[in-house]
This record gives C-alpha cells, structure tokens and sequence, in this order.
C-alpha cells in the first residue's frame, strides 16, 4: 500500500509537469489547428534560461522562474513570428506547419549544441534535499514544488482564459477563427497571446523539469509525452490536457513500479495507440468532424 | 581530398536513403499522408533481413524483401487501425508507433537488445544499391502513372470530392502506406547490411524527420525531387563535416527557409524527362529564332 501511495505521488508530480507542457501544446492546437512539434524547444530552452538565471541571481529561485517563463514565451512569440506567421497569410496547409516547426525544433536543439554544449548540466541546489516523510512515505521536497507550482499556473491560466476579455475572444477564435474575425477579435494578437502563454508554461516545465532531473538539449524529446497527453485528453481541449497528463504521468509510475521501469515508455506508446483506436477524440476532446 | 572508397560511401548511403525516401515521397507527397514513424519501419526491415542472413541463411536478396515485407504487414497493422483518423491525429499515432517499434526492438534480447546487433554479413555494394534503386524508381514511376497513383492525388487534392466520385479513399491510403513501408523496409535492410550493426537508437524519431525532409526538399509530389533530396541533403552534411557542430543549425534554418519561401520544395510537382527537356530546348530554340527574326521588322517599324 505505501508502494502504490508513493508512486501515486511521484506520478501525480510528474504528471503535473506533463500537463503544463500539454496545456501550452493544445492553445495552440485549439487555434491554429496543427501540431506544434517546436513546443520541445521551447521546453529545453526554457530549462536552459532558468539554468543561467539561477547563477546570475543565486538562490532567487522566483525570479529566475519568472525570467524563465518570459524569456520562453518571448522565444514562442518569436518562433510564432519567424516559422508560423508567413504560412498563416498564405492560408498554407497544416502540413506545412508541421513541418515549419520540426525545422525550427532541429535549429533550436543544434543551436544549444553547438553554443552551449552537448553535456548535461544539472541545477544547484536550491532545496533542502531531505524528503518529507509520512510514515513509510517519503516525498521529496522539489516534488511537492513541481505539483504546486504547476497547480498555481494553471490557475492562472483558468482565471484569464474564464475570467477576462482575452480569455473571452481565445473562447471565441477556438470555437471558430474565422468567425470571430468577422466579429472583430484580432486573430493575430490573439495567436500571440496564445503563443506567449503557452511558451511561459513551456519555460516553467522545463525548469522544474530540469531541476528535478539535468539539462540537456535533447530535453525537448519529452514533450512526445505531453502529445501523448493531449492525446489522452483530447486534442484542443485544455481540462483535457491536464486530465490526460496526469493519467499518463500516473500509469508511468505505476507501470515502473509494478511491471517494469524499462516498459514504462512503450506502455506510454501503446496506450496511445490503443486510445486513438477506442475513442479518437479523448477523453474529453470534441468531435473532430465538429470543427471544419 | 576525397578518396574513392569515401565517395563510393556516401553514395551507398545516398542510395539507402533514397529507398526511403521514395516511399515517403509516396505517402506524403502523392496522398498527403504525413509519417512520423518510418525509422519504426527501417528498424523492422534491418531487424528482420539481419536475423535471416545471419541466423537462418537466407539469400540477401530474399532477406532484403523479407524485410520489407515484413515492414509491409506491420503498416498493414498499423494502418487498418490509424488511417481512419483526421489530421494530426494519424501523424502523432505514427509518432507513438515509430518509437514503440524502437523500444520494443530495445527489449527483446533475441535481437541484441538495447546494446544492437553486431556481425551482419556486408553484402551491400554500390552496385547492387543502384540497380535496386533502379528498380524501385521505375515501379514507383510506373505506379504514379497509373490509375492507382492518380486516384492517390486525388485523395490529397480533396478527400471528400474523390470519396464522392467512388474512390476508395481508406482503400489507397492504405495501399499507399504498405507500398512505402516496403520501400522503408528495404530502405532499412540495405542499411543493416552496409552498417554491419544496428542498434534502435539508430531509429530514433530523429531519422524520420531526416527522411521527411529530404523528400519536402526536394519537392512534394515528384520522384525526381525526391532522388534530387536525398543525393544534396546526405551529400551536405558530409561536405560540411568541418562545421559538424553548425550543420544541423543550418539544416534547420534551412527548413524554415523553404517552408516559407518556397513550400512546394526545390521541384515541386514537376518530374524530370526527356521528352520534357528535348521540348524546353525546342522552345528556347524557337524563341532565340523567333526574336532574330523578327528583330529587324521591329526596328523597320520604329
């Protein structure tokens, strides 16, 4: 019983990551219809930028947060600008885009090599690394931070996209861009809000995650999990996402812990085989014939 | 500089990436469909083909078409459940079966595990390489031509119209699937019998970009753009091995480049022939005779 309580917290941590990955994956799949397969990048820069904040103010570890999560949705808003921006005037098919963004993930990870280095790099200790312990249940103390401070930014995320005007008009351009553009939403400012949020919970991710783990630059190859997720939960649909990552991020742990840790990944794969198979649209996805 | 048994090499490569690359040029440019799991393909024909030269002594042609055949069922697997699926979906369940693939390949002991399989016989040469390249262009060429290849386009023109005019649209995607898979397989088994070793990290998501963007280098929708991509795209990186750290930075720059400049790819939708050559310098011909004519009427007119 601890065993499956203690997995069940690692998965729940480990999830909570996944989910600020996949949340900032569907925003911009609700939009712009297509997968954003730069999101990675995003993720390890993010990673890198807290990385080299926390030596330039050691110990401020919300102030290097906060420059990681700018400096990473700047860096989205570039991207957006750069990769996505002149295919989105000609109309291009999501192909293109697709493939605009493996580009981009090929130069951001080559450029961090060959600038920064191939080697991992680990975070310096910012945490007393004595675990809480209930019992016979022990919970590490960067653990608990990853679930809380994913847990504070998707709120926020909730609250501005529930509560607030821009939140009301990126409702609206999911539902339908078009439409909303005739109604007189700025589609493009609007994109850039969305890749300027998603790019901020990208950098978050990728500190955290790199704090719990190291740096290196192919760190973005954990954001097939977050596809996964998004998967689950149904692709463009944010509960979905949060949902789908914590189930993933729960199967992990547990399938480490009870069948094998070397299966963990294929288990991941196979399940979101399975998934698309059963019922395409997730969890909690809409119907995809339902938006053209 | 650059010694024969180098060029000779690289050239070997080119030809096995070209056997990928044509059936990704299949999939992607003819029908539309985008795959993110075509090294999952390679691995199953280099994993296959390996085991039967090495463990049971088949012929190397034969195992090479082993291979891809049984690259061939597995995309029959895989499609029969994946294709009916809109968008993006069907690219991220490629995805999950490219990397599943690997990571079985990386559990099973009979085949090496994670640390490869050494000692497969060297039975590629650059002769051979050529001549089933040859053969795989010409079918593919063939194909293309065909009403089946046609019908393909169709479906990534508009798969609505094509279903409405009585194509059998999962029927040729599916066709279209298991043909590239094959080419992938061979692809995969031509190159486990380069190497000499296989190893899954070989097969890494990584290779399946690499091959998709030969093919939208070169050009969606054309065979001689795909035989153009894998010859400039495996060649630069060996011309820029003095620049090993940066190639791959201007590889992905150069990705961008052509998506938003020129998206159709270096020769996209166009196909090399003879006639179609013969036919441009008739016209160039026609148009330097056509002006030497008529120079000297226009200067009497004005």
């Amino acid at each position: 019983m601890s065993v499956f309580l203690q997995q069940l917290i690692n998965g729940l941590s480990i999830g909570s990551i996944y989910a600020l990955m996949a949340v900032g994956y569907s925003l911009v799949y609700s939009i712009l219809n297509f997968s954003n397969f730069a999101h990675g990048g995003v993720i390890m820069l993010g990673a890198y930028i807290g990385l080299y904040a926390l030596h330039l103010l050691p110990m401020s570890f919300l102030g290097a947060l906060v420059i990681a999560a700018f400096g990473a949705g700047l860096i989205a808003v570039v991207l957006e600008k750069v990769a996505y921006s002149p295919l989105r005037k000609r109309n291009a098919p999501s192909l293109y885009f697709i493939i605009s963004a493996m580009g981009a993930s090929i130069f951001l990870e080559n450029l961090v090599i060959a600038t920064i280095g191939p080697t991992f790099k680990t975070y310096p200790q910012i945490f007393n690394p004595i675990p809480f312990t209930f019992g016979s249940i022990s919970v590490s103390r960067i653990d608990v931070l990853m679930f809380v401070i994913a847990a504070i930014s998707l709120a926020i995320l909730v609250f501005i996209i529930e509560k607030t005007k821009v939140g009301l008009a990126i409702r609206a351009c999911s539902y339908s861009s078009r439409g909303s553009n005739l109604m007189g939403v700025n589609v493009n400012r609007i994109i850039f809000v969305i890749f300027l949020l998603g790019g901020m919970l990208a950098g978050i991710a990728g500190m955290l995650f790199g704090m719990k783990y190291t740096v290196y630059p192919q760190i973005g190859v954990i954001t097939n999990k977050s596809f996964i997720a998004a998967v689950f939960g149904g692709l463009g649909s944010l509960p979905g996402a949060v949902v789908g990552s914590l189930l993933l991020g729960l199967i992990e742990t547990l399938s480490s812990a009870y069948i094998a840790s070397q299966y963990r990944d294929l288990i991941a794969f196979t399940l979101l085989i399975v998934v698309l198979v059963i019922r395409p649209s997730g969890i909690m996805g809409k119907i995809t014939e339902d938006k053209a | 500089m650059f010694s024969w048994f180098y060029i000779e090499g690289i050239l070997i490569l080119v030809g096995i990436n070209l056997m990928v690359v044509l059936g990704l040029s299949l999939l992607t440019g003819f029908t539309g469909l985008f795959s993110f799991g075509h090294a999952g393909f390679m691995a199953i024909g280099a994993y296959v083909s390996a085991i039967c030269t090495m463990n049971f002594g088949i012929p190397f042609y034969a195992a090479l078409l082993l291979g891809g055949i049984a690259a061939m069922v597995a995309s029959l697997f895989i499609g029969y459940f994946t294709l009916n699926l809109k968008g993006d979906y069907f690219c991220i369940a490629t995805l999950g079966f490219g990397e599943a693939v690997r990571l079985i390949f990386d559990n099973l002991q009979y085949f090496g595990g994670a640390r490869g399989l050494p000692g497969i016989p060297l039975e590629t040469t650059l002769a051979k390489v050529v001549i089933i390249n040859i053969i795989g262009i010409a079918a593919m060429a063939f194909l293309i031509k065909s009403r089946h290849g046609r019908n393909m386009i169709a479906v990534r023109e508009e798969e609505l119209a094509s279903q409405a005019i009585g194509i059998n649209v999962f029927h040729y995607k599916m066709t279209s699937l298991a043909i590239s898979a094959l080419y992938a397989g061979i692809g995969g088994a031509l190159w486990a019998h380069y190497l000499g070793f296989i190893q899954p990290l070989m097969f890494q998501l990584t290779k399946s970009t690499e091959m998709t963007i030969m093919v939208i280098f070169g050009g969606l929708g054309s065979i001689t753009g795909s035989v153009v991509g894998a010859f400039i795209l495996t060649f630069l990186p060996e011309l820029l091995r003095e620049f090993a750290q940066w190639r791959l930075v201007v590889y992905g720059a150069a990705v961008i480049i052509i998506m938003i400049t020129r998206p159709q790819g270096m020769l996209g939708g166009m196909e090399f022939s003879l006639k179609g050559i013969i036919r441009f310098f008739r016209k160039f011909g026609k148009k330097k005779g056509q002006s030497a004519i008529n120079a000297p009427e226009g200067g009497a007119e004005g």
